[in-house]
This record gives structure tokens, sequence and C-alpha cells, in this order.
């Protein structure tokens, strides 16, 4: 993958160092003067802690300028997360609180709209989006992995392995998402379609980053992953019924059904052999997994708001 | 030296108002006599009895013990 094209004058001018290695002079940057400049700077950041850019340095990943860059971004990114998100609800037992604290939180669904109206174009729209984070799926919880404890830590990889195909690369989420794209007429590539993202994208993608690189957000990392799975079967099934609907290749159809089977397992380890235990080790960390789980489902409400909207006009 | 304590990993695990959790290689045989492989670390097999994609859970045991709580 290549750097992504600028989205204002901060991206301007930290993509042109990450490109050309001279980062000593970042120790002044502009501002950026929208949230799409601050976001796509943030991810681009990011990205060089997965598979990193071809015209970029690989020795640059750790380069102090560039990390101070992205301390600086993602100190108001969480905080601008942590204002957004209302206080944890505290009743017993965890589980069915947790379950029912995501039950009752009503968003705006693209993966109805698939099921029922959408275009084709719009559908090839969202897939390219989506793309952003399918492709590297899963791969922001593996980073929280090394900070946990024993039985935690074992309950994540009891779920990972799964999301990674349980040793068979050609069931691995990211690669069955993959073979989709290429089936639709679409880039298989990594990262392809980031120039196409929208800020609400690149904002998912960085919480995503956010809470997996940073070891005192863990428990927010670990109630991202527990909300991310448990709004996923039912709307997997809408997009596959949808997909469908369009006529789009079995190999697409094939994640979404995948996805129906699996996080309906996927969301009772995530809330209960893994947000459950690691609340009992240490229960101050219930506000984190509230915080992630909040900001997994509010980020997707507002990419949902938007691309209704869009489709709407 | 204290031994590490011991965490629980059941086989089965039957969640409150949800699937039951099967570790392992199992072969679950449906109402009608059909045969299901499970495939993953972890299967969901459904208890509620609405599942679109039976044996298997899909979580729609969701959608009605939300209309019991309202
Ligand atoms: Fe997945
Ligand atoms: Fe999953």
């Amino acid at each position: 993958m290549l750097t992504p094209q600028a989205r204002g004058p901060l991206s301007d001018r930290v993509l042109a160092a990450m490109r050309d290695g001279a980062t000593a002079h970042l120790v002044q940057v502009p501002e950026a003067e929208v949230a799409e400049d601050a976001q796509l700077t943030l991810w681009a950041l990011y990205e060089q802690h997965y598979r990193g850019f071809d015209d970029v340095p690989a020795a640059l990943e750790w380069d102090p300028h560039l990390i101070a860059v992205r301390r600086h971004l993602e100190e108001d990114f969480e905080r601008i997360l942590r204002d957004r998100t209302p206080p944890a609800p505290h009743a017993e037992p965890f589980a069915e609180t947790f379950f029912a604290y995501i039950a009752d939180h009503d968003g705006p669904s693209v993966a109805a709209h698939v099921q029922r109206a959408a275009t084709s174009e719009q559908v090839r729209e969202l897939l390219r989006h989506r793309s952003i984070y399918h492709l590297k799926e899963s791969d922001h919880t593996t980073w929280a992995i090394p900070r946990l404890s024993d039985p935690v830590k074992a309950a994540v990889m009891e779920l990972q392995f799964d999301e990674y195909g349980c040793g068979d690369p050609d069931r691995l989420h990211a690669h069955l998402f993959a073979l989709g794209l290429e089936a639709s007429g679409l880039r298989r590539e990594y990262g392809s379609y980031v120039d196409d993202a929208p800020v609400e994208i690149l904002e998912q993608n960085n919480a995503m980053s956010l809470f997996g690189l940073n070891r005192r957000l863990r428990a927010a990392s670990l109630g991202f992953l527990a909300a991310f799975e448990a709004t996923s079967s039912t709307p997997s099934r809408r997009m596959a019924q949808g997909l469908d609907r369009l006529g789009f290749p079995t190999a697409m159809i094939d994640y979404y059904l995948e996805h129906v089977e699996a996080d309906a397992v996927h969301e009772q380890l995530a809330v209960r052999t893994i947000c459950g235990v690691l609340l009992q080790e240490e229960p101050d960390l219930l506000e984190d997994v509230y915080f992630g789980a909040w900001t997994s489902m509010d980020l997707e409400d507002r990419y949902a708001e938007r691309m209704l909207q869009e489709w709407a006009a | 030296m204290n031994r590490p304590e011991r965490t629980d990993h059941p086989d089965v695990i039957l969640c409150p108002d949800g699937p039951m959790l099967l570790r392992g290689d199992h072969v679950v045989q449906d109402e009608d006599g059909q045969q299901h492989r499970t495939s993953r670390p972890v299967s969901a097999v459904c208890r509620c009895g609405e599942s679109m994609i039976p044996p298997w859970c899909d979580g729609t045991h969701k959608v009605l013990s939300q209309h019991c709580r309202r």
C-alpha cells in the first residue's frame, strides 16, 4: 500500500515527512483544520504498526518525532471519545446487563438498508469502506493479548483463533473478505480504498488501534470487541440477504454467513469468558469496558447516519 | 510456593437466555436426526428453537428475551 492522499495541511506535512524520512521538523506541525485531516494523519501513523506503506522506510515505525505527533493526536481523539460516552451501568450480573445495554441501544442500520433497498452501487461503496477494517479484521484485538492475565489471554485466544481461521488461511476472516471483494470485481489489496473512506470510517479504525496499542486501554479494547461481536450476527444475516437480492457472488455472501454463525459464538465469549473474567479480576475496569462498547456502537451509528443520508439524497 | 489458582474451563456452558456453548469437536444430532459436526474451537448450539441456522445459534434469542423484558 502507498501513503494515502492528504486531507489538509497536517496530513500533507506528516505524510511527506514519512515518505522522505525527514521527520525532525515535525516538532512544529500545523493544526488540523478539519477532523478528517487529524484522523487521516492518525490513521497513517497507526498503520505503521500494522502492514506499513511501500513508500515509507520501515525504520520509521518507532521514529520519535512521528510517535510524538501520534501521541498528540491520540490524546485529542481519546478526549473526544470519552466526552461522547455516557456513564456505565453498574448492575449485576455483568453479562446480562451488558447484553441488555446493547439491545437497548437504538441506532440506524446500514445492514437493514442493504437488506431491503440499497442499490448495487451503494453496496459496492459500503464494501470499499468496510475493506479498510475487514482486510485487517481482528488484528487490533491481537495487540491487547500480551497485556492480559493468563485466564483472559487464553479466553481472547479462543476467540481470535476462530477469527484467524483456526490455522487455515482460507478460513481466516480477513481472507474471506478479500475473496469476496475479488469476486465482486473490487480490489482486494490491503488498504486499496483508504482514499474513499469518510472520516467516520477512519475514526472507527483509529479507535480500534488506540485501544489496542495502549496497555492502559486494554479494557476499552475488550469492551469494543464485545459490543462489536454482539451487534454482528443479525446485521450479517441482513447483509447476506441484501447481497443475495442484488446478485452479488457467493464468496461475498459467504463472508457474512460465516459471521452470522461465528459471531453468535464470539459475542458469548467476548462478554462472558473475556470481559466477564477481566472484570472479576479488575472490577475498576468496568467504566473502560463500557467506554469501548459505547465507542463501538456510537462510531457505527455515525457512519450509518452519514451513509443513509447520502444514499437518500 | 503457592500453586497458581486454576480457572474454570468447562466443556459445556449453558448461557442464561442464550445458547449452549460446546468446546472442542462434537457431532450434534438435530431433531430430525441430521448430524452436524462442529468446526470451531467453541460452537454455540441454539436453545431457543428460533435460530434460522439450526442447530447453531444465530443470536435470535436476543430478540425473544428483549420482548419479554418490555
Ligand atoms: Fe470475523
Ligand atoms: Fe467475530
